[in-house]
């Protein structure tokens, strides 16, 4: 079945479909409208799940994962200043190995209070054990959601998900959206280390330096695992489904000599950008890369890059430009556009690729002293 | 048996004793084994041992940052025989929410017991406590109160009484105990009580009775603490018994609004010893300002009387 709508709603409707056990959310701008639908459902009777009305997005994700070691199916949403206050609890979920899956509707990080879309607030979690990964459409977004359960639950994974959605740009915005019975596409959750008083276990107590790394390695060792996984599940989607989203999407990249790398809407604007270029001789792609931890493996010799960040990782760089320096091992041309909503056009991506210096970082809009 | 509505006893009639009666009848069960790495003459784990007797064996400890992170025991050692889910400082009450959850919708009745320190309770575990009271989380709470941060060497907490040494009051504490039975009894929870190691019957047939009603119930527990408050180790229990004989400590409960003064200071309560026999013991108020003890003096007054009010109250 067809319908228009918005990604927000997409997210809501493949929780639903996912049947979660407990949801424990707290509002904030933009995500509140996935929360407020959940609650929906939970009050209709159409979904057969505790939703906690927590006092805060540290108390959110605490409870998370107090109901997933008990065992059950958990989904909470938050954004921009509640990614941040959970902080603390994103480790601890990872680190308690608990297949949590969250939607964070990407905003910016205040000071100044800003609320449009904005990538620094998901990026600076990055090394807290969770699956991250970007979406681009309402479609994206629904499918992404179920396989994050999957993935999560995957045995060989067992770690936090995030689904990551551009503020107000893709949260709010109408698009389609094709729903599916996921069936036996998200098996029961078997979680092996869930509490049992049958058999009393000491859950993450105090670990001395002999031991504490051992748990560390294994958390790595999951996320190296987890990319086989991802591509397990994203193939198991699309023969299920139809429809295939890949580790990074590509538009137009075979022949191309300079790639547009972003993540989220950014990249869906530079297609347009890239049509425009070609149409002048420029032989330019698109390679929006979605899943952001597991990091992947990319092959990106023999072309020029432009990075596209919406975000800033102050005194260093764009998160992305730096990622894919040092694991593409290439000197893209940095571009910081974006930031907390700031409009950027295909013109303006398409200015990006014909001004381009390799090596150089741009901050769009500043002029003069850059 | 059909689970009791909220706030409801499920053993009728109102705290009915299933076991004990008397110490003899305390079950012989271990849930805390030997081997803690608990100080000498620690109340906490002491005191976790009859709380666990009294819970039995589908129980599940909540425990954030504090002393009994390491009263346990360490990786791949551990001195409880229930599980326990170690959860950091500010997060026991909102994990345990989530916990109790999860379970109830697996369709187990587990019991999920939190036990937090002074400072995860009434500092830095408040608002998520609050969150799981108002929510009417099915769940005992209990914060075992050694009046200070223990676990970190003895920095004052909001439950370190007046005058009181610790090693960020070097010249006492300036600011009263804060009050957070009155704040706990604010959200109403269904029952609620005070308890001390040094009356371990008393203790044991609180927990037994909290576990009875659907919904938060609450326990604090005054944990003297030699290493903190400064008294010799053998002196534990001599300490609690002179901390409930000065009426410093008052035991309690209060279940379905009514509050009875509990045994041990029926006695005290309208005849309390003077307070200088329990503060001389603790080298923690040695040297203390006469106008501390004052208002220290005070303070136990007025709420030894208000306990004496509500307990009368017709």
């Amino acid at each position: 079945m067809k319908e228009i709508v918005t990604a927000n709603y997409a997210i809501a409707e493949a929780v639903k479909q996912a049947v979660p056990g407990v949801i424990a959310a707290y509002p904030i701008t933009p995500q509140t409208e996935i929360v407020e639908r959940i609650a929906q459902y939970v009050a209709r009777g159409e979904l057969a799940c505790d939703y906690i009305p927590v006092e805060s997005e540290h108390s959110a994700m605490a409870a998370c994962i107090g109901a997933s070691a008990a065992g059950v199916r958990t989904f909470t949403a938050t954004s921009s200043q509640g990614l941040l206050y959970m902080h603390e609890m994103l480790h601890w979920a990872a680190g308690a190995r608990l297949p949590v899956v969250m939607a964070n509707v990407n905003r910016a990080v205040g000071p100044p209070w800003n609320v449009w879309a904005d990538h620094t607030d998901a990026l600076s979690q990055r090394d807290t054990g969770w699956l991250q990964v970007y979406v681009a459409t309402a479609q994206e977004a629904y499918d992404t959601t179920l396989m994050a359960f999957r993935i999560a639950e995957d045995k060989e994974v067992l770690l936090p998900v995030m689904v990551n959605l551009d503020g107000f740009l893709l949260s709010h915005t109408m698009q389609d959206l094709e729903t599916v019975e996921p069936g036996s596409f998200i098996p029961p959750l078997h979680l092996p280390h869930a509490i049992d008083p049958a058999h009393p276990a000491a859950y993450a107590p105090l670990t001395g330096p002999k031991d504490y790394y051992r748990f560390r390695w294994e958390m790595e060792k999951s996320m190296r695992a987890a990319r086989r996984v991802i591509t397990r599940v994203e193939k198991d989607f699309a023969g299920r489904f139809g429809r295939r989203y890949g580790v990074t999407e590509e538009y137009r990249c075979e022949d191309a000599d300079i790639l547009v790398v972003a993540m989220g809407t950014l990249a869906r604007e530079a297609e347009v950008a890239v049509d425009r270029l070609r149409a002048e001789g420029t032989r330019a792609g698109v390679m929006r890369l979605r899943w952001f931890r597991p990091f992947p493996t990319l092959d990106l010799t023999g072309r020029e890059v432009v990075v596209i960040d919406r975000d800033y990782s102050f005194g260093f760089g764009g998160v992305l430009a730096r990622s894919l320096c040092s694991a593409a091992r290439i000197e893209p041309f940095s571009v910081i556009a974006g930031l907390g909503g700031q409009e950027v056009t295909y013109e303006d991506i398409a200015s990006f690729v014909r001004e381009r210096r390799p090596g150089e970082e741009y901050w769009f809009g500043v002029k003069g002293d850059v | 048996m059909t689970p009791p509505a909220h706030g409801e006893p499920s053993l009728p009639p109102v705290f009915k004793r299933r076991a004990g009666e008397t110490m003899a009848q305390i079950p012989k069960e271990e849930y805390i084994l030997e081997t803690t790495s608990a100080c000498p003459g620690c109340s906490s784990s002491l005191s976790l041992r009859y709380i666990l007797k009294a819970a039995g064996p589908d129980t599940v400890l909540v425990i954030p940052a504090s002393c009994s992170s390491v009263i346990q025991g360490m990786y791949p050692n551990t001195a409880v025989n229930v599980p326990v889910y170690n959860i950091a400082f500010a997060a026991a009450a909102s994990c345990a929410s989530g916990m109790v959850a999860g379970l109830r919708r697996a369709g187990r009745e587990t019991k999920v017991i939190v036990y937090a320190g002074d400072g995860g309770t009434v500092d830095i575990g408040l608002q998520a406590l609050s969150g799981a009271l108002e929510r009417e989380t099915d769940f005992l709470y209990i914060c075992f109160d050694n009046e200070a941060y223990g676990n970190t060497g003895m920095q004052r907490s909001g439950s370190t009484p007046l005058g009181a040494l610790t090693t960020t009051t070097p010249l006492g504490k300036i600011h009263p105990k804060k009050e957070i039975d009155r704040i706990v009894e604010a959200h109403h929870p269904p029952y609620q009580a005070t308890a001390i190691s040094a009356f371990p019957l008393d203790l044991f047939q609180k927990v037994e009775k909290a576990l009875t009603f659907r919904g938060p119930s609450f326990i604090h527990l005054l944990a003297p603490c030699p290493t903190g408050w400064r008294f010799p180790h053998g002196k534990t229990i001599e300490v609690g018994r002179m901390a409930v004989k000065t009426a410093a400590w008052v035991l309690w409960e209060r279940g379905q609004g009514r509050l009875s003064v509990s045994a041990p200071s029926k006695g005290p309560l309208k005849r309390p010893v003077p307070l200088q026999d329990y503060l001389g013991m603790q080298g923690r108020f040695k040297g203390l300002d006469p106008a501390l003890l004052s208002r220290l003096q005070q303070g136990i007054g007025t709420n030894r009387e208000a306990i004496l009010a509500e307990a009368e109250r017709p």
